[in-house]
């Protein structure tokens, strides 16, 4: 079953086209790896899905509505389409409890006691039952990220995106939170993770797109992509990543 | 309907003139007055003897913490009778201004000092400067240019200031208009048009204050507040 | 030399009190007025619309660069010409220094909103906040932290304006200062003592503003 569909999306930046006309379809329970050079229109791609990004042009169909560009409307939306950052985007005035029980105090206006076993649910699942008054600052990067995807995965998204979600870790505190993304998978959640972590991807992804130059260049099984690129391009930028091994 | 009538209020236009000049002259003076003591001020306050940072550093408290009109009147209403000299308006304005911009200024300048490091200091010892030679040639030259936008910005505070004048019977602008608007019972017009002429010259120099600042940042001058 | 005799001004300590009194009053009010108004003001600077923008920016390019006494005046003497009744000078002091220190404040907290990096933005909306709750529950907290001793000095600003209102005769410390140095021949006395109630009053105001300044250093 289709969840997400997105046709002809594009966008610029200051003139530049980032995106040029991106065509893909998301099936419930799918994991797809979005992979590609930098600047090839990853996280642009992964923004405009929740339209954190306004793209300029094409349609995104959630459950079968095509989303429109009401902010009530996309409020709804990023309700239910989730996204972590290469940055965690933790709110540093907040305990990691609070950042957690945010989205469903203020958006959801669920009652406080609710909204607090909730969330302390979602900080065990990722393993920081015993981190819940910690303010960020307390916290070491992984621990930030995994503060970061419980705090998506309390609003109980149909749809969860990855935007580099290891990038900005120290490499001995990456291992946790792919743990955690990989637990995730395991429970059956359809998500689209935009990483450097080829090796990652292949073990986690069920299918693997490649970028280049704004459009899909390649995609398909893991296999497929990663172990058999037929395109030029793909090869090269596999080839590129050396420490990448199946 | 109230039928707005500027020809009264412009056919003072010799008052108004005048009171801007006024303005202009208190600025000016003040400014000048209040930068070199400033400098003055700053230079105490950062001596290692605790007899001379720890008056400089009061007389920039004082001067920071009370309200400038109460300065005013100090200076104008109680100095005259302790020193027993007379004081004109313009003097105790002049003198007030001067140093309660010293004061702020004296604040811009350490600033500025302290932002030079200390290389700077090592180098023009190293070549057998003196500690005012190394300030005269090296820091102080380096210094001001960061300080600039904070200059403007309280050169801009200080005209604003010069109103008070007004209170003590000095004929500056604003003083001006009080003149005209009894004379012409006009007062929506009279201070209308000195709002105007007051906001047209402070955006005028404000503009100039911001185009200095721009330039500065686009040559990869840091600037102190 | 002079011999100091605060006798004359103690024995006036009603009117003093009387005037500390209407200077916390139109304090208050200053304060208050001034920095929510700054607030929206500043968000108008902050938007992108322009029908707020261009508003905002003219009401704070106006309102500081005229001098905060040639508003008063012009509130307590022009203004009741366009105006079906009087305007008092409790009101026009106010309506002067809230108006001139909304214009200032906006600054403050749009370079305040402005200093909140975009990541906050996002991670507020990723979980399907609007403007206004991000704003709100994500943005203005932490701004405000940054801002409180750009605000802080405001408010010492405001304190120290507070005496311009004695321009159009409201009762506050300076003009009470003038009445008694009128009525005892006593100027140095009475000027003094009003600098000194001042300088109590705001010393340890300024003191709290050099540490918030020092601990928002030690923080970031």
């Amino acid at each position: 079953m289709t969840i997400l569909k997105v046709s002809g999306l594009a966008k610029r930046f200051a003139g530049q086209e980032v995106l040029r006309g991106i065509d893909l379809d998301v099936t419930k329970g799918e994991r797809i790896a979005v992979l590609g050079a930098s600047g090839s229109g990853k996280s642009t791609l992964l923004r405009c899905l929740n339209f954190m990004e306004m793209p300029d042009a094409g349609t995104v169909t959630l459950d079968g509505r095509t989303i429109g560009r009401r902010e009530s409307e996309l409020t709804l939306v990023r309700q239910r389409i989730g996204m972590v950052f290469q940055q965690f985007n933790l709110f540093p005035h907040m305990t990691a409890l609070g950042n957690v029980m945010e989205g469903l105090r203020t958006v959801r206006r669920m009652p406080r006691d609710q909204a607090q076993a909730r969330a302390g649910k979602e900080l065990a699942r990722v393993g920081l039952a015993d981190k819940a008054a910690n303010y960020p600052a307390h916290l070491s990067g992984g621990q930030k990220q995994r503060v970061a995807i419980a705090r998506a995965l309390a609003m109980d998204p149909e749809l969860l995106l990855f935007d580099e979600p290891t990038s900005a870790l120290d490499p001995e505190l990456v291992g946790e939170v792919l743990g955690v993304i990989r637990s995730l998978a395991e429970e059956g959640r359809t998500m689209l993770l935009v990483t450097h972590e080829l090796g990652f991807a292949y073990h986690v992804a069920t299918r693997v797109i490649f970028l280049a130059d704004g459009t899909i260049h390649e995609q398909g099984t893991p296999d497929e992509v990663l172990k058999h690129p037929k395109k030029e391009r793909t090869q090269s930028f596999l080839a590129r990543h050396k420490e990448f091994s199946l | 309907m109230y039928r707005w009538d500027f020809t009264p209020v412009l056919a003072n236009a010799d008052l108004l003139a005048a009171g801007l000049v006024n303005t202009l002259k208190i600025t000016g003076t003040s400014l000048a007055c209040g930068l070199v003591l400033g400098l003055a001020l700053a230079l105490l306050r950062l001596s290692k003897h605790r007899w001379a940072s720890w008056p400089a550093g009061f007389v920039i408290e004082v001067f920071r913490t009370t309200p400038p009109l109460v300065q005013l009147f100090w200076f104008f209403f109680a100095l005259p009778l302790i020193v027993g000299i007379e004081m004109t308006p313009f003097m105790a304005a002049v003198v007030t201004f001067s140093i309660q911009s010293a004061a702020f200024f004296a604040e811009v300048f350490r600033a500025g000092i302290v932002s030079i490091e200390r290389g700077q200091w090592d180098g023009a010892r190293a070549i057998g400067m003196t500690h005012a030679q190394a300030l005269r040639r090296i820091v102080l030259p380096q210094a001001v240019k960061r300080m600039i936008p904070a200059f403007m910005e309280r050169t801009i505070e200080l005209m604003k200031t010069t109103t008070l004048v007004a209170t003590i019977a000095y004929a500056d602008l604003l003083y001006a208009a009080n003149e005209i608007s009894q004379k012409t019972f006009r007062p929506l017009e009279t201070f209308t048009v000195v709002a105007l002429i007051y906001f047209v010259v402070i955006t005028a120099f404000s503009l100039v204050a911001r185009r200095l600042e721009r330039r500065m940042a686009i040559s990869g001058e840091s600037t102190v507040h | 030399m002079h011999r100091w005799d605060f006798a004359s001004v103690l024995a006036n300590t009603d009117a003093l009190l009387v005037g500390a009194i209407g200077t916390l009053h139109i304090f208050a009010i200053c304060l208050v007025l001034g920095l929510s108004l700054g607030l929206v003001v500043g968000l108008g600077r902050y938007a992108r619309s322009r029908w707020l923008y261009w508003p905002a920016t003219a009401f704070v390019e106006f309102f500081r660069n005229t001098p905060v006494l040639v508003q008063i005046l012009w509130f307590y003497f022009a203004l009741p010409i366009l105006l079906p009744f009087s305007v008092s000078p409790l009101e026009a002091a106010s309506l002067g220094i809230s108006l001139n220190s909304a214009a200032f404040s906006a600054e403050i907290y749009r370079g305040g909103i402005q200093s909140i990096e975009r990541g906050q933005w996002d991670g507020a909306r990723a979980i399907g906040m609007n403007w206004a709750q991000a704003m709100r529950r994500i943005i203005l907290p932490q701004a405000l932290k940054r801002m409180m001793p750009a605000l802080t000095n405001r408010a010492i600003e405001i304190f120290k304006m507070s005496t311009l209102a004695s321009a159009v005769a409201y009762v506050e410390l300076l003009q009470q200062g003038k009445l008694i140095a009128s009525l005892n021949f006593n100027p140095i006395e009475a000027y003094t003592a009003v600098a000194v109630i001042f300088f109590v009053f705001l010393w340890p105001l300024v003191q709290f503003t050099y540490v918030l300044e020092r601990r928002l250093a030690g923080d970031e």
